[in-house]
């Protein structure tokens, strides 16, 4: 079984990546249309929300693993700068703009379920506004890691940021508790559980497992390409 | 004295050696606030609802301006590499710094910014809320803006991306700061709002001289 | 009020921005390995070991 020291030999990780990325990107592909199928045709309207409630089966699994993306800039920052774990770096670069992306997706999804659902397609309530940082601390993340010629140096301080900058997570997790917001509360993880029904709740867990596979291909390919480019700057130096 | 008040003491004559910046940023502060006015319209009602807002903004952005510098000198000289030496010398370096950054520009900007409230027709009450909670929240501002120029030391298009990389992390202190004058405007306490800035401002104090330091520590490398 | 457009638009949106980045970061890989054919280093060194420099 993989584990994070087995991989942290760029070339096994590079070995690790060609056997599993095709039949990661086939999983996922096929997840991706069954999801698809599933939410659009298969899944009910939902009494109150009717057919919108489709959005909530992409905008959940983007905004979740737009959060967890910047727990994992913040986990391998600190591997850096603690281990100094060779890939650490190179799968943070990796990983910032998948994680931005997500975000985006989250905000756009969540604005457009927004409008015919609580009528508006934007509000500064916590939980939105904290999002939205989200957002700006990815983007200052991607730019702060490419501001140096030094790349190391640039690593190292987006390292810093994404560890500063991960106290914004836990606030977008329960500013739905500490505020009244307009933003609805959780309805999954609960104390007495999910609160959905299970025609909705399945779907929804397909398509997080579904972004979640394809978080993780994107990862996997990005940190690939990082450090055939490392290479490829090297060569360069060298020459 | 200690080693924090020697420290504080040269930052601050460093800092005061050059009164031309110091006034820079608050003409800036004061030319940002008017513009407010002059491109809304001088509807009274208007004005004394977005002031709270405008003051704070401004005061963010006047705070942030001169940051860039914060660190450059001691990076240029190598006063820096010494303190990089001394351990535990850098973290309180860090403090001293930021403090002595607020004194010449959150603390100036507290005490100015109800006369311009004033101009923005805010009564007693409200212009005693922007002093206070500039007071308590600028601190904050200085350590979060200390981070940005240790990240940014060095880098290309280092002022744009220290504004970046600021200003997400400066929001809280900002919505609170803006949103406890609102509510002493609309008759509610801004006991909350100011509990959270003092939270925010020590939180600021325990943790970030060593982000900064760390930071620090990567640009002298 | 019609919803299909707010839901198409939504999984239309995602389907452009996550497709948008599968196909960036192929072609980005795509480009870099070229680049680094073209050096002749597409070979990690210990198999290059081998031959001649």
């Amino acid at each position: 079984m993989p584990t994070l020291h087995f991989l942290a030999n760029p070339a096994r990780f590079r070995r690790f990546c060609a056997r599993v990325l095709p039949a990661l990107s086939a999983a996922t592909a096929l997840a991706v249309v069954v999801g698809l199928y599933w939410g659009l045709v298969v899944a009910p309207p939902d009494y109150q929300q009717g057919d919108t409630v489709r959005i909530m089966f992409i905008h959940v699994p983007a905004a979740t693993l737009a959060m967890g993306g910047y727990v994992l800039l913040a986990v391998l920052g600190a591997s850096l700068l603690v281990w100094r774990h060779p890939l650490a770096a190179l799968m943070a670069r990796a990983t910032a703009p998948v994680g931005a992306t997500f975000t985006a997706v989250g905000l756009i999804t969540g604005s457009l379920w927004g409008r015919p659902m609580w009528g508006t397609y934007w509000v500064w309530d916590a939980r939105l506004t904290s999002f939205l940082l989200l957002f700006f601390l990815y983007l200052g993340h991607i730019a702060l890691s490419r501001a140096y010629d030094d790349a190391d140096r640039g690593d190292r301080a987006a390292a810093i940021l994404a560890l500063v900058g991960a106290i914004n997570v836990p606030i977008i997790k329960f500013s739905v508790d500490w505020w009244n917001t307009l933003h609805q509360p959780a309805s999954i993880m609960r104390l007495g559980g999910p609160s959905i029904d299970p025609s909705l709740l399945y779907p929804l867990l397909w398509m997080m497992a579904t972004f979640a596979l394809l978080f993780v291909l994107l990862v996997l390919l990005r940190t690939d390409t990082e450090i055939d480019r490392r290479r490829l700057e090297a060569a360069e130096v060298a020459a | 004295m200690t080693a924090f008040a020697a420290l504080f003491q040269r930052d601050l004559r460093l800092v005061l050696r050059r009164p031309g910046d110091v006034a820079v940023v608050l003409a800036f502060f004061v030319v940002a606030t008017t513009l407010f006015p002059l491109g809304i319209g001088p509807e009274a009602n208007l004005l004394a609802r977005i002031a709270g807002g405008v003051l704070w903004s401004a005061a963010l952005f006047a705070a942030l301006l001169s940051l860039d510098r914060l660190f450059a000198a001691d990076h240029e000289d190598g006063a820096l590499d010494l303190l990089l030496l001394a351990p535990g010398a850098l973290e309180l370096a860090v403090l001293a710094k930021c403090a002595a950054h607020w004194i010449v520009t959150g603390l100036p900007l507290a005490v100015l910014a109800p006369l311009l409230g004033a101009a923005f027709g805010l009564d007693g009450r409200s212009l005693g809320a922007v002093a206070l909670t500039l007071l308590v929240g600028t601190p904050t501002l200085s350590l979060i803006g200390g981070l940005a120029a240790a990240l940014t030391l060095g880098a290309r298009k280092s002022g744009a991306l220290l504004a970046l990389l600021a200003l997400p992390l400066c929001v809280p202190t900002l919505i609170f700061g803006a949103g406890a004058i609102e509510a002493v405007a609309t008759g509610e306490g801004f006991t909350v709002h100011i509990a959270i800035l003092a939270a925010l401002a020590l939180m600021a104090v325990a943790t970030l001289p060593w982000a900064v330091a760390a930071a620090l520590r990567q640009a002298g490398e | 009020m019609n919803y299909a457009v707010f839901i198409w638009s939504a999984y239309g949106a995602t389907a452009a921005a996550l497709g948008g980045l599968v196909l960036l970061s192929l072609l980005a890989r795509r480009n870099v390995r070229r680049e680094l054919s073209a050096r002749g280093l597409e070979r990690p060194r210990e198999q290059r070991a081998g031959t001649t420099r």
